[in-house]
Protein backbone atom coordinates (compact mmCIF):
# COMPACT_ATOMS: atom_id res chain seq x y z
CA UNK A 1 0.00 0.00 0.00
CA UNK A 2 2.62 2.36 0.70
CA UNK A 3 3.99 2.19 -2.08
CA UNK A 4 1.16 2.33 -4.01
CA UNK A 5 1.21 6.18 -4.22
CA UNK A 6 3.62 6.72 -6.19
CA UNK A 7 2.85 3.96 -8.64
CA UNK A 8 -0.90 6.00 -9.96
CA UNK A 9 -1.36 8.59 -12.14
CA UNK A 10 -3.45 11.53 -9.74
CA UNK A 11 -3.56 14.19 -12.73
CA UNK A 12 -5.98 11.10 -14.40
CA UNK A 13 -8.08 9.96 -11.20
CA UNK A 14 -7.96 13.76 -10.06
CA UNK A 15 -10.26 14.12 -13.85
CA UNK A 16 -12.02 11.07 -13.52
CA UNK A 17 -13.33 12.21 -10.35
CA UNK A 18 -14.43 15.70 -11.23
CA UNK A 19 -16.30 14.46 -14.25
CA UNK A 20 -18.72 12.51 -11.84
CA UNK A 21 -19.50 15.82 -10.39
CA UNK A 22 -18.29 19.05 -11.56
CA UNK A 23 -18.94 21.50 -8.33
CA UNK A 24 -18.20 19.13 -5.36
CA UNK A 25 -15.80 19.61 -3.32
CA UNK A 26 -17.02 16.86 -0.92
CA UNK A 27 -18.46 13.59 -2.50
CA UNK A 28 -18.85 11.85 0.96
CA UNK A 29 -21.68 14.38 1.82
CA UNK A 30 -23.20 13.57 -1.42
CA UNK A 31 -23.27 10.13 -1.68
CA UNK A 32 -27.33 8.66 -1.20
CA UNK A 33 -28.44 12.22 -0.18
CA UNK A 34 -31.51 12.83 -1.64
CA UNK A 35 -35.24 14.47 -1.30
CA UNK A 36 -38.50 12.44 -1.09
CA UNK A 37 -42.00 14.01 -0.80
CA UNK A 38 -43.83 12.01 1.57
CA UNK A 39 -47.23 10.13 0.65
CA UNK A 40 -50.11 11.89 0.69
CA UNK A 41 -48.76 15.06 -0.29
CA UNK A 42 -51.09 17.93 -2.17
CA UNK A 43 -49.76 21.38 -4.28
CA UNK A 44 -49.66 23.52 -0.63
CA UNK A 45 -49.58 20.62 1.96
CA UNK A 46 -46.39 18.62 1.79
CA UNK A 47 -44.09 16.69 3.70
CA UNK A 48 -40.41 16.57 2.82
CA UNK A 49 -37.78 13.89 4.10
CA UNK A 50 -34.09 14.92 4.02
CA UNK A 51 -31.63 12.06 3.91
CA UNK A 52 -28.47 12.77 5.85
CA UNK A 53 -29.70 15.82 7.54
CA UNK A 54 -30.37 16.96 11.17
CA UNK A 55 -31.29 19.54 13.31
CA UNK A 56 -28.73 21.96 12.22
CA UNK A 57 -30.26 22.62 8.06
CA UNK A 58 -33.97 21.45 9.61
CA UNK A 59 -34.09 24.16 12.23
CA UNK A 60 -32.54 26.63 10.14
CA UNK A 61 -34.93 25.78 7.32
CA UNK A 62 -38.26 25.91 9.21
CA UNK A 63 -37.03 29.22 10.33
CA UNK A 64 -36.31 31.00 6.89
CA UNK A 65 -39.60 29.06 5.82
CA UNK A 66 -41.93 30.36 8.56
CA UNK A 67 -40.20 33.94 7.75
CA UNK A 68 -42.54 33.30 4.67
CA UNK A 69 -46.19 35.17 4.98
CA UNK A 70 -47.49 32.88 2.46
CA UNK A 71 -46.87 29.94 4.56
CA UNK A 72 -49.36 28.44 7.32
CA UNK A 73 -47.32 26.31 9.01
CA UNK A 74 -43.63 24.72 8.77
CA UNK A 75 -42.51 22.37 11.58
CA UNK A 76 -39.52 19.33 11.22
CA UNK A 77 -39.09 16.18 12.59
CA UNK A 78 -37.02 13.49 13.03
CA UNK A 79 -38.72 10.47 13.36
CA UNK A 80 -36.09 8.59 15.09
CA UNK A 81 -32.66 9.10 16.12
CA UNK A 82 -30.98 6.21 14.85
CA UNK A 83 -32.16 7.00 11.20
CA UNK A 84 -30.05 9.54 9.90
CA UNK A 85 -33.66 11.47 8.19
CA UNK A 86 -35.10 14.50 8.45
CA UNK A 87 -38.61 15.55 7.98
CA UNK A 88 -40.09 18.64 7.07
CA UNK A 89 -44.03 19.49 6.57
CA UNK A 90 -45.07 22.81 4.64
CA UNK A 91 -48.57 23.73 4.50
CA UNK A 92 -49.19 26.73 2.20
CA UNK A 93 -52.04 29.53 1.47
CA UNK A 94 -52.97 29.17 -2.40
CA UNK A 95 -50.97 31.62 -3.69
CA UNK A 96 -47.98 29.44 -3.09
CA UNK A 97 -46.91 25.57 -3.01
CA UNK A 98 -45.12 24.21 -0.61
CA UNK A 99 -42.51 23.16 -3.35
CA UNK A 100 -42.28 27.07 -3.55
CA UNK A 101 -41.94 27.75 -0.36
CA UNK A 102 -39.09 25.33 0.30
CA UNK A 103 -37.14 26.80 -2.57
CA UNK A 104 -37.78 30.65 -1.25
CA UNK A 105 -36.36 28.90 2.08
CA UNK A 106 -33.17 27.67 0.42
CA UNK A 107 -32.73 31.44 -0.99
CA UNK A 108 -33.84 33.14 1.96
CA UNK A 109 -31.14 31.46 3.78
CA UNK A 110 -28.18 31.61 1.19
CA UNK A 111 -28.55 35.53 1.10
CA UNK A 112 -28.43 34.94 4.91
CA UNK A 113 -25.43 33.59 4.86
CA UNK A 114 -23.67 36.20 2.19
CA UNK A 115 -24.74 39.00 4.71
CA UNK A 116 -23.46 37.04 8.00
CA UNK A 117 -19.69 36.37 5.74
CA UNK A 118 -20.05 40.14 4.68
CA UNK A 119 -20.38 42.11 7.78
CA UNK A 120 -18.21 39.56 9.99
CA UNK A 121 -14.86 39.88 7.51
CA UNK A 122 -15.71 43.69 7.90
CA UNK A 123 -15.85 43.97 12.09
CA UNK A 124 -13.12 41.23 12.10
CA UNK A 125 -11.12 43.68 9.60
CA UNK A 126 -11.63 46.46 11.63
CA UNK A 127 -11.04 44.58 15.08
CA UNK A 128 -7.52 43.41 13.56
CA UNK A 129 -6.71 46.52 12.58
CA UNK A 130 -7.59 48.81 15.53
CA UNK A 131 -5.83 46.00 18.06
CA UNK A 132 -2.91 46.69 15.25
CA UNK A 133 -2.99 49.93 15.85
CA UNK A 134 -2.94 49.60 19.85
CA UNK A 135 0.08 47.75 19.58
CA UNK A 136 2.34 49.65 17.57
CA UNK A 137 1.47 52.96 20.16
CA UNK B 1 -53.37 48.68 5.02
CA UNK B 2 -49.92 49.17 6.30
CA UNK B 3 -48.22 46.50 8.78
CA UNK B 4 -48.09 47.60 12.02
CA UNK B 5 -44.87 48.58 13.64
CA UNK B 6 -44.11 48.32 17.04
CA UNK B 7 -43.13 50.45 19.50
CA UNK B 8 -39.18 50.17 20.62
CA UNK B 9 -39.87 49.25 23.97
CA UNK B 10 -42.33 46.30 23.06
CA UNK B 11 -39.64 45.43 20.84
CA UNK B 12 -37.53 45.59 23.72
CA UNK B 13 -39.32 43.35 26.01
CA UNK B 14 -40.04 40.99 22.93
CA UNK B 15 -35.87 40.55 23.27
CA UNK B 16 -35.75 39.96 26.52
CA UNK B 17 -35.83 36.08 28.02
CA UNK B 18 -37.20 36.55 31.45
CA UNK B 19 -35.05 34.78 34.16
CA UNK B 20 -36.87 33.58 37.42
CA UNK B 21 -35.55 31.93 40.38
CA UNK B 22 -36.79 28.83 39.35
CA UNK B 23 -38.02 29.26 35.52
CA UNK B 24 -37.45 30.83 32.74
CA UNK B 25 -40.07 32.93 30.75
CA UNK B 26 -40.52 34.13 26.69
CA UNK B 27 -38.69 31.47 25.16
CA UNK B 28 -40.00 31.30 21.86
CA UNK B 29 -39.12 33.83 18.94
CA UNK B 30 -42.52 35.33 17.98
CA UNK B 31 -40.67 37.63 14.69
CA UNK B 32 -42.89 35.36 12.48
CA UNK B 33 -45.70 36.67 10.00
CA UNK B 34 -49.34 35.68 11.70
CA UNK B 35 -47.61 35.67 15.28
CA UNK B 36 -48.77 39.43 16.10
CA UNK B 37 -51.99 40.40 14.48
CA UNK B 38 -51.24 42.91 12.03
CA UNK B 39 -47.47 43.08 11.92
CA UNK B 40 -45.61 41.86 8.73
CA UNK B 41 -42.35 40.17 9.99
CA UNK B 42 -41.92 38.74 6.71
CA UNK B 43 -38.74 37.97 5.36
CA UNK B 44 -36.78 40.83 4.32
CA UNK B 45 -32.93 40.94 3.24
CA UNK B 46 -32.67 44.56 3.58
CA UNK B 47 -34.02 44.54 7.10
CA UNK B 48 -31.71 41.65 7.92
CA UNK B 49 -28.88 43.67 6.81
CA UNK B 50 -30.05 46.72 8.46
CA UNK B 51 -30.28 45.28 12.06
CA UNK B 52 -27.61 42.43 11.84
CA UNK B 53 -24.83 43.34 13.92
CA UNK B 54 -21.02 42.14 14.35
CA UNK B 55 -19.10 43.05 17.14
CA UNK B 56 -15.11 41.30 18.11
CA UNK B 57 -14.20 40.86 21.20
CA UNK B 58 -11.06 38.91 20.58
CA UNK B 59 -9.13 37.61 17.79
CA UNK B 60 -6.27 34.89 18.81
CA UNK B 61 -5.39 32.23 16.19
CA UNK B 62 -6.33 29.70 18.89
CA UNK B 63 -9.49 31.42 20.11
CA UNK B 64 -11.57 34.26 18.46
CA UNK B 65 -15.10 35.77 20.89
CA UNK B 66 -17.60 37.63 19.23
CA UNK B 67 -21.35 39.27 18.91
CA UNK B 68 -23.88 38.21 16.42
CA UNK B 69 -26.35 40.57 17.20
CA UNK B 70 -29.52 40.28 15.29
CA UNK B 71 -29.99 36.48 14.51
CA UNK B 72 -32.45 33.87 15.40
CA UNK B 73 -31.44 31.08 17.47
CA UNK B 74 -31.92 28.35 14.95
CA UNK B 75 -29.33 30.18 12.64
CA UNK B 76 -27.15 30.40 15.42
CA UNK B 77 -27.42 27.21 15.96
CA UNK B 78 -26.60 26.01 13.13
CA UNK B 79 -23.29 27.56 12.35
CA UNK B 80 -22.40 26.54 15.82
CA UNK B 81 -23.31 22.55 15.13
CA UNK B 82 -21.32 23.29 11.41
CA UNK B 83 -18.38 24.34 13.51
CA UNK B 84 -17.93 21.42 15.75
CA UNK B 85 -19.08 18.68 13.22
CA UNK B 86 -18.96 19.55 9.01
CA UNK B 87 -16.37 21.74 8.50
CA UNK B 88 -13.51 19.00 6.96
CA UNK B 89 -10.40 18.60 8.30
CA UNK B 90 -7.31 16.30 8.33
CA UNK B 91 -6.31 13.60 10.89
CA UNK B 92 -4.60 10.35 10.76
CA UNK B 93 -6.94 7.55 9.65
CA UNK B 94 -4.87 4.47 9.02
CA UNK B 95 -1.86 3.44 10.51
CA UNK B 96 0.20 0.45 9.44
CA UNK B 97 2.32 -1.21 11.74
CA UNK B 98 5.55 -2.32 10.63
CA UNK B 99 7.02 -3.03 14.33
CA UNK B 100 5.39 -2.09 17.98
CA UNK B 101 7.24 -4.23 20.54
CA UNK B 102 6.28 -1.44 23.12
CA UNK B 103 3.84 -1.83 25.72
CA UNK B 104 1.34 -0.19 24.02
CA UNK B 105 -1.00 -2.09 21.62
CA UNK B 106 -1.32 -1.59 18.48
CA UNK B 107 -4.73 -0.60 18.20
CA UNK B 108 -4.47 1.81 21.50
CA UNK B 109 -1.41 3.80 20.00
CA UNK B 110 -3.46 4.22 16.45
CA UNK B 111 -6.09 5.69 18.50
CA UNK B 112 -3.71 7.84 20.43
CA UNK B 113 -2.36 8.67 16.87
CA UNK B 114 -5.49 9.87 15.28
CA UNK B 115 -6.44 12.28 18.01
CA UNK B 116 -3.07 14.40 17.46
CA UNK B 117 -4.28 17.82 15.88
CA UNK B 118 -2.16 18.45 12.98
CA UNK B 119 -1.28 21.60 10.58
CA UNK B 120 0.41 22.59 7.44
CA UNK B 121 -0.19 24.58 4.81
CA UNK B 122 -4.08 25.52 4.37
CA UNK B 123 -3.56 26.12 0.82
CA UNK B 124 -2.70 22.58 0.22
CA UNK B 125 -5.15 21.33 3.17
CA UNK B 126 -7.87 23.28 1.14
CA UNK B 127 -6.57 21.63 -2.11
CA UNK B 128 -6.83 18.14 -0.83
CA UNK B 129 -9.87 15.55 -1.56
CA UNK B 130 -11.81 13.24 0.57
CA UNK B 131 -10.24 9.96 0.38
CA UNK B 132 -12.60 7.32 -1.01
CA UNK B 133 -11.69 4.03 0.49
CA UNK B 134 -11.84 1.52 -2.63
CA UNK B 135 -14.11 -1.31 -1.91
CA UNK B 136 -12.83 -5.10 -2.22
CA UNK B 137 -16.25 -6.88 -3.77
CA UNK B 138 -17.04 -3.59 -6.32
CA UNK B 139 -15.08 -4.36 -9.79
CA UNK B 140 -14.57 -0.77 -11.28
CA UNK B 141 -15.50 1.84 -8.59
CA UNK B 142 -14.83 5.48 -8.47
CA UNK B 143 -12.53 5.28 -5.86
CA UNK B 144 -9.30 5.05 -6.28
CA UNK B 145 -7.13 4.57 -3.10
CA UNK B 146 -4.50 6.82 -1.61
CA UNK B 147 -2.99 9.71 -3.72
CA UNK B 148 -1.08 12.73 -3.40
CA UNK B 149 -4.42 14.66 -3.41
CA UNK B 150 -6.10 12.73 -0.84
CA UNK B 151 -3.65 11.52 1.54
CA UNK B 152 -0.59 12.66 3.63
CA UNK B 153 1.70 9.86 4.79
CA UNK B 154 3.34 10.40 8.40
CA UNK B 155 6.12 7.89 9.61
CA UNK B 156 6.98 7.31 13.56
CA UNK B 157 10.21 5.03 13.13
CA UNK B 158 11.92 5.39 17.09
CA UNK B 159 13.90 2.90 18.90
CA UNK B 160 14.64 3.07 22.44
CA UNK B 161 18.42 2.07 23.54
CA UNK B 162 20.65 2.56 26.62
CA UNK B 163 22.03 6.39 27.10
CA UNK B 164 26.07 5.22 27.42
CA UNK B 165 26.83 8.33 28.74
CA UNK B 166 24.02 8.84 31.65
CA UNK B 167 25.52 9.24 34.81
CA UNK B 168 25.72 6.00 37.17
CA UNK B 169 22.92 6.72 39.69
CA UNK B 170 20.75 8.52 37.06
CA UNK B 171 17.29 8.01 37.89
CA UNK B 172 15.58 9.59 35.35
CA UNK B 173 14.47 7.54 32.44
CA UNK B 174 14.70 10.54 29.68
CA UNK B 175 18.31 11.22 30.66
CA UNK B 176 18.99 7.12 31.21
CA UNK B 177 17.63 5.80 28.09
CA UNK B 178 17.13 7.66 24.32
CA UNK B 179 14.04 7.85 23.21
CA UNK B 180 12.45 6.31 26.35
CA UNK B 181 9.44 9.41 25.45
CA UNK B 182 8.03 9.23 22.22
CA UNK B 183 6.59 13.02 21.56
CA UNK B 184 4.17 14.12 18.54
CA UNK B 185 7.53 15.69 17.23
CA UNK B 186 8.95 12.48 16.55
CA UNK B 187 6.33 12.11 13.86
CA UNK B 188 7.88 12.84 10.06
CA UNK B 189 6.62 13.68 7.29
CA UNK B 190 6.92 12.06 3.69
CA UNK B 191 5.60 14.13 1.09
CA UNK B 192 4.40 12.98 -2.03
CA UNK B 193 3.87 14.30 -5.60
CA UNK B 194 2.42 17.78 -5.93
CA UNK B 195 2.30 17.66 -2.13
CA UNK B 196 6.09 18.84 -2.26
CA UNK B 197 4.87 22.33 -3.83
CA UNK B 198 2.25 22.82 -1.17
CA UNK B 199 3.89 21.82 2.45
CA UNK B 200 6.96 23.41 2.18
CA UNK B 201 9.02 25.01 4.98
CA UNK B 202 6.43 26.46 7.03
CA UNK B 203 3.68 25.01 5.27
CA UNK B 204 5.10 20.94 6.12
CA UNK B 205 2.73 18.81 7.76
CA UNK B 206 3.27 18.35 11.64
CA UNK B 207 1.67 18.18 14.95
CA UNK B 208 0.17 21.54 15.99
CA UNK B 209 2.11 20.71 19.73
CA UNK B 210 5.22 19.25 19.58
CA UNK B 211 5.14 18.08 22.97
CA UNK B 212 1.97 15.62 23.08
CA UNK B 213 3.42 12.18 24.76
CA UNK B 214 2.36 9.68 22.61
CA UNK B 215 4.20 6.19 24.24
CA UNK B 216 7.18 5.62 26.93
CA UNK B 217 9.00 2.85 25.92
CA UNK B 218 12.60 1.20 27.54
CA UNK B 219 15.61 -0.11 25.81
CA UNK B 220 15.00 -3.08 22.94
CA UNK B 221 11.57 -1.56 22.61
CA UNK B 222 11.17 0.05 18.78
CA UNK B 223 8.05 1.79 17.29
CA UNK B 224 7.75 1.35 13.58
CA UNK B 225 4.84 2.94 11.53
CA UNK B 226 3.47 4.20 8.62
CA UNK B 227 0.44 6.89 9.37
CA UNK B 228 -2.24 7.80 6.27
CA UNK B 229 -4.21 11.00 6.93
CA UNK B 230 -7.08 12.02 5.14
CA UNK B 231 -9.89 14.92 5.46
CA UNK B 232 -12.98 13.92 7.30
CA UNK B 233 -15.74 15.94 9.18
CA UNK B 234 -16.51 15.67 12.69
CA UNK B 235 -20.09 14.03 12.45
CA UNK B 236 -17.70 10.90 11.59
CA UNK B 237 -15.24 11.35 14.45
CA UNK B 238 -14.22 13.72 16.97
CA UNK B 239 -10.55 13.84 15.94
CA UNK B 240 -11.79 15.33 12.61
CA UNK B 241 -13.18 18.22 14.83
CA UNK B 242 -11.45 21.50 13.64
CA UNK B 243 -12.60 22.76 16.83
CA UNK B 244 -11.61 22.12 20.74
CA UNK B 245 -15.33 23.97 21.58
CA UNK B 246 -17.82 26.12 19.88
CA UNK B 247 -20.13 27.53 22.00
CA UNK B 248 -22.40 30.64 22.35
CA UNK B 249 -23.98 32.35 24.89
CA UNK B 250 -26.85 35.04 25.37
CA UNK B 251 -26.06 38.75 26.31
CA UNK B 252 -26.94 38.61 30.35
CA UNK B 253 -29.40 41.64 30.99
CA UNK B 254 -29.94 42.72 34.29
CA UNK B 255 -32.63 45.59 35.43
CA UNK B 256 -32.18 47.48 38.76
CA UNK B 257 -36.69 48.28 38.77
CA UNK B 258 -36.09 50.18 42.30
CA UNK B 259 -33.38 51.84 43.95
CA UNK B 260 -30.69 49.35 46.14
CA UNK B 261 -28.93 51.48 48.30
CA UNK B 262 -26.40 51.37 51.52
CA UNK B 263 -25.72 48.59 52.76
CA UNK B 264 -27.77 46.54 50.56
CA UNK B 265 -25.92 47.54 47.09
CA UNK B 266 -22.64 46.55 48.66
CA UNK B 267 -24.08 42.92 48.83
CA UNK B 268 -26.15 43.06 46.06
CA UNK B 269 -22.38 43.70 43.95
CA UNK B 270 -21.30 40.84 46.14
CA UNK B 271 -23.96 38.76 43.93
CA UNK B 272 -22.27 39.06 40.87
CA UNK B 273 -18.79 38.80 39.06
CA UNK B 274 -16.50 41.57 39.74
CA UNK B 275 -17.18 44.09 37.40
CA UNK B 276 -20.71 43.66 36.41
CA UNK B 277 -22.51 45.68 38.96
CA UNK B 278 -20.53 49.37 40.02
CA UNK B 279 -21.59 51.28 43.06
CA UNK B 280 -22.54 55.06 42.56
CA UNK B 281 -23.26 58.31 44.77
CA UNK B 282 -26.49 59.32 44.74
CA UNK B 283 -27.15 62.82 43.60
CA UNK B 284 -28.63 65.35 44.91
CA UNK B 285 -31.05 65.76 41.87
CA UNK B 286 -32.42 62.53 42.22
CA UNK B 287 -32.96 62.83 45.87
CA UNK B 288 -34.98 65.81 45.33
CA UNK B 289 -37.48 64.04 42.69
CA UNK B 290 -40.09 62.69 44.74
CA UNK B 291 -41.27 59.29 44.04
CA UNK B 292 -37.66 58.44 42.68
CA UNK B 293 -36.94 56.10 46.04
CA UNK B 294 -34.10 57.94 46.94
CA UNK B 295 -35.49 60.82 48.96
CA UNK B 296 -33.46 61.88 51.73
CA UNK B 297 -30.55 59.51 50.27
CA UNK B 298 -28.32 62.24 48.67
CA UNK B 299 -24.68 60.86 48.95
CA UNK B 300 -25.02 57.20 49.87
CA UNK B 301 -24.05 54.54 47.59
CA UNK B 302 -26.50 52.82 45.07
CA UNK B 303 -25.79 49.95 42.48
CA UNK B 304 -25.55 50.42 39.50
CA UNK B 305 -25.09 48.22 36.46
CA UNK B 306 -22.17 48.64 35.06
CA UNK B 307 -21.31 45.55 32.34
CA UNK B 308 -23.91 43.05 32.21
CA UNK B 309 -21.36 41.21 29.25
CA UNK B 310 -19.26 39.51 31.88
CA UNK B 311 -22.35 38.45 34.22
CA UNK B 312 -22.68 34.61 34.64
CA UNK B 313 -26.59 35.03 35.11
CA UNK B 314 -26.13 32.83 38.51
CA UNK B 315 -29.20 34.11 40.12
CA UNK B 316 -27.59 34.72 43.46
CA UNK B 317 -29.59 37.69 43.83
CA UNK B 318 -33.18 36.46 43.39
CA UNK B 319 -32.27 34.65 46.59
CA UNK B 320 -31.99 37.46 48.83
CA UNK B 321 -35.16 39.06 50.74
CA UNK B 322 -33.78 42.63 50.22
CA UNK B 323 -33.70 41.84 46.98
CA UNK B 324 -36.97 41.02 46.15
CA UNK B 325 -38.77 42.79 43.35
CA UNK B 326 -35.90 45.15 42.72
CA UNK B 327 -33.73 43.49 39.98
CA UNK B 328 -34.96 41.52 37.23
CA UNK B 329 -32.71 38.79 35.46
CA UNK B 330 -32.85 38.18 31.57
CA UNK B 331 -30.70 37.29 28.50
CA UNK B 332 -31.44 39.03 24.95
CA UNK B 333 -32.96 36.74 22.69
CA UNK B 334 -30.97 37.60 19.71
CA UNK B 335 -27.56 38.69 20.86
CA UNK B 336 -25.08 35.61 20.72
CA UNK B 337 -21.75 35.73 22.40
CA UNK B 338 -19.89 33.23 20.17
CA UNK B 339 -16.50 31.46 21.83
CA UNK B 340 -14.37 29.32 18.97
CA UNK B 341 -11.00 27.91 20.43
CA UNK B 342 -9.34 26.20 17.20
CA UNK B 343 -7.31 23.05 17.34
CA UNK B 344 -4.94 24.97 15.74
CA UNK B 345 -5.36 23.78 11.64
CA UNK B 346 -7.34 26.78 11.31
CA UNK B 347 -7.21 30.00 12.31
CA UNK B 348 -10.46 30.50 15.09
CA UNK B 349 -11.97 33.38 12.65
CA UNK B 350 -11.66 31.51 9.25
CA UNK B 351 -13.27 28.59 10.77
CA UNK B 352 -16.34 30.85 11.23
CA UNK B 353 -16.42 31.61 7.55
CA UNK B 354 -15.65 28.41 6.89
CA UNK B 355 -18.59 27.39 8.90
CA UNK B 356 -20.90 30.57 6.91
CA UNK B 357 -19.92 28.78 3.54
CA UNK B 358 -20.60 24.89 4.38
CA UNK B 359 -23.87 26.21 5.64
CA UNK B 360 -24.34 28.35 2.06
CA UNK B 361 -23.23 24.82 0.57
CA UNK B 362 -25.49 22.91 1.66
CA UNK B 363 -28.48 25.19 0.75
CA UNK B 364 -27.32 25.01 -2.71
CA UNK B 365 -26.81 21.00 -2.75
CA UNK B 366 -30.60 20.49 -1.31
CA UNK B 367 -31.93 22.98 -3.58
CA UNK B 368 -30.18 21.49 -6.87
CA UNK B 369 -31.33 18.09 -5.13
CA UNK B 370 -35.01 19.54 -5.16
CA UNK B 371 -34.63 20.97 -8.92
CA UNK B 372 -34.04 17.01 -10.03
CA UNK B 373 -37.43 16.02 -8.98
CA UNK B 374 -39.83 19.28 -9.84
CA UNK B 375 -38.52 18.23 -13.94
Amino acid sequence: MPGSIHDQEPQENDQSMMDAEPEVTDPILLDEKRIIVLPGSSETAASFQFEGEGHTMGNALRYAIMKNPAVEFCGYTIPHPSDAKMHLRIQTTDSTTALEALEKGFNDLMDLCDVVTEKFTASRDQFNAESGNRMEA
Amino acid sequence: MAPLVPSQEELQRRRIIGINPETVTNIPSTDFPGHWPGESHAWALDGFKKNFKVEYHRNDPYEASFSLIGLDAAVANAFRRILMAEIPTLAIEYVFVHNNTSVIQDEVLAQRLGLIPLKGSVEGINWMHWFRKPSEDEEGSSAEGPSDYNTIVLHLDVECTKNPNADEDEQDPRKLYNNAHVYAKDISFHPVGRQEQFFVDDGAIRPVNPDILIAKMRPGQKIEMEMHCVKGIGADHAKFSPVATATYRLLPDIQIERPIIGEDAKKFVKCFPKGVIGLEPVTSEEAARSGSGYEGHAGEQKAVVKDAFNDTVSRECLRHEEFQGKVKLGRVRDHFIFNIESTGQFESDVLFLEAVKVMKLKCARWKRGLHDFMA
